[in-house]
């Protein structure tokens, strides 16, 4: 069986497009991915849907689609993607009028929806998985249960090469199309999370090829990355045995090194030897990462066991707003200014009669990220920015918070500037679980 | 006994899911780990981060690649979408440990 070659064109739904056409037309890649999808991302896009039926898919599919399709079609590269968001469907027509309007032919768009499960999750008692509380039906605004290989499997076996899927594991939209190139089974538990791992180190694009690992200054230099603004993204050569070598196209900026892959493999991982996905509990805790020439590492002894009855469901839910202020302070003083505008904004909402569920004040510059504890280290700055932001019930109160901060411009105390407000609504994720039986993949093909 | 900054020795990188966040903590040269596994502990590592983490803090060992893994649960404000925060999603926390004193190896 030949060497499967995968890339990841997108590690986040803003994420840059230059590098994904390189891969697509320089990384002899049998399937380029794009992992659009963030916690948070596919409640917005419910709500764009409830106000267009025809939306709701991922606001950057046009602008991606019109850069890379040419070359993938040029190339005979597959495409897997969520960019479907909460309308797979929509997604996949919209492919379809952008593949016409570029004279593209001989496309097969597969569209995966069913991962939406709000009217289940609505009717029926559910409960957050961290904390034991029951999720608030009246503030539901999308449930999206996490979908495995098998529909995207299936619609690539039967001959799709575009393929929009909604809420899916991460991983699996590599995994998925690695198994039917090698003909790996489903229940074939240290292959499925072999190829979890490959996955694991993708998903996240630039995170693996040395950009979110530069860190100039280190002694020694070894997190010093060249050729950052033209960063490659990664691609993997994914043997039959579920081995593979991670690397990027040749002469792209970055690094993929031993230590690259290691700050990735550990990305938002629990317990190395129990990562749940909806097709593996898979097994991060043996895999060798070993040097095999410039820019390439080789991974292997990944492994895993037989996946769980469950699938996770992640859960959007209106919890409020958020009111922000911030405005600025520079020069002698200028931390004693900033802490004295804090005091008057927490003073003046008292005596507007502003309770919010929670606020917080942050010296940027000084405190904001990291609260008193380790900043305490760090000398007084030239200059600092109060930000004051706040949880509210309604948009009155929240924009109440954030007025209180940019009438400091002129009220006091001297020299604050720079002053900006934003009042936003929260939407809160919350995680449940479900069983497996209750969520029915859809899949539907179109031709181009 | 001289000490250093975390950040000569070892690399990290922080993840999120929900209100739990995970800081990475890996030796540049493998050889050290057993040195990063005696002075990183979670006691240290809770002593340092003070009241940014109010949950548990559960370390793992990955000898394979020579790193500990941190797991800190409700270190996130409440979560990544709820959260007042700045950086939210903790993608700095990383940093910080880092400026954590150890002994030189």
């Amino acid at each position: 069986m030949t060497t499967f070659r995968i890339g990841c064109g997108a590690g986040y739904s803003g994420d840059r497009i230059e590098p994904a056409v390189e891969l697509a037309e320089r990384g002899h890649l049998h399937c380029l991915v794009f992992e659009c999808l963030a916690e948070r991302t596919i409640a917005v896009a419910q709500q764009a849907r409830a106000a267009d039926p025809s939306k709701g898919y991922d606001e950057r599919l046009d602008e991606r689609m019109e850069a890379v399709l040419p070359a993938c079609v040029a190339h005979n590269v597959r495409i897997v993607t969520n960019m479907g968001a909460a309308n797979p469907v929509a997604a996949g027509e919209r492919v379809k009028a952008i593949a016409t309007r570029l004279g593209l032919h001989g496309l097969k768009i597969a569209t995966i929806a069913g991962d939406d499960v709000l009217s289940i999750v609505q009717r029926e008692p559910f409960t957050d998985v961290d904390d034991g509380s029951p999720l608030r039906a009246d503030r539901m605004v999308s449930a999206n249960a996490y979908l495995g290989v098998e529909p995207i499997a299936e619609a690539i076996r039967r001959g799709a090469n575009v393929i929009m899927t909604g809420r899916v594991a991460d991983p699996s939209l590599f995994l998925a199309p690695m198994l039917v190139h090698h003909g790996w089974s489903l229940d074939d538990w240290s292959l499925l999370g072999r190829g979890t791992v490959i996955g694991h180190l993708l998903e996240c694009a630039g995170q693996v090829t040395g950009g979110y690992f530069a860190d100039p200054g280190i002694p020694g230099g070894r997190k010093d990355i060249q050729g950052l603004a033209r960063l490659g993204f990664p691609l993997a050569e994914v043997s039959s045995d579920g081995s593979a070598v991670v690397t990027k196209v040749v002469g792209s900026g970055g690094l993929v090194s031993t230590a690259t892959c290691k700050e990735q493999l550990l990305y938002e991982l629990h317990d190395p030897s129990a990562h749940i996905t909806p097709d593996v509990v898979a097994d991060f805790s043996q895999v060798r990462l070993t040097p095999d020439g410039a820019d390439r590492v080789r991974v292997d002894a990944g492994s895993g066991r037989p996946r769980t009855d469950m699938l996770k469901v992640s859960v959007g839910l209106r919890e409020g707003w958020i009111g922000e202020g911030q405005i600025s302070y520079a020069g002698p003083g200028a931390v004693g200014r900033a802490q004295l505008a804090a005091a008057i904004v927490a003073e003046r909402l008292r005596l507007v009669g502003v309770a919010p569920a929670e606020i917080r004040y942050d010296l940027i510059g000084l405190n904001a990220l990291h609260g008193s504890g380790p900043s305490h280290l760090a000398p007084e700055p030239y200059e600092v920015r109060l930000r004051v932001a706040a949880r509210t019930d309604s948009p009155v109160e929240a924009q109440r918070v954030a007025r209180e901060v940019e009438t400091l411009y002129t009220n006091g105390p001297a020299g604050g500037g720079g002053a900006t407000m934003t009042v936003r609504p929260v939407l809160g994720m919350r995680s449940t679980l479900i069983p497996r039986a209750r969520v029915r993949p859809r899949i539907a093909l179109t031709d181009v | 006994m001289q000490r250093i900054t975390l950040r000569e020795v070892a690399h990290a990188r922080t993840g999120d899911k929900g209100d739990t966040c995970n800081i990475s903590v890996i030796a540049f040269e493998e050889r050290q780990f057993d040195h990063l596994r005696q002075h990183v502990t979670v006691e240290r590592v809770r002593a340092f981060l003070g009241d940014l983490v109010r949950g548990e803090i559960v370390r793992f060992e990955l000898p394979n690649i020579g790193a500990l893994n941190f797991v800190l649960t409700h270190a996130l404000g409440g979560g990544v979408t709820r959260s007042l925060a700045l950086d939210a999603h903790g993608k700095s926390l990383g940093s910080a440990l880092l400026a954590m004193e150890i002994p030189a190896p």
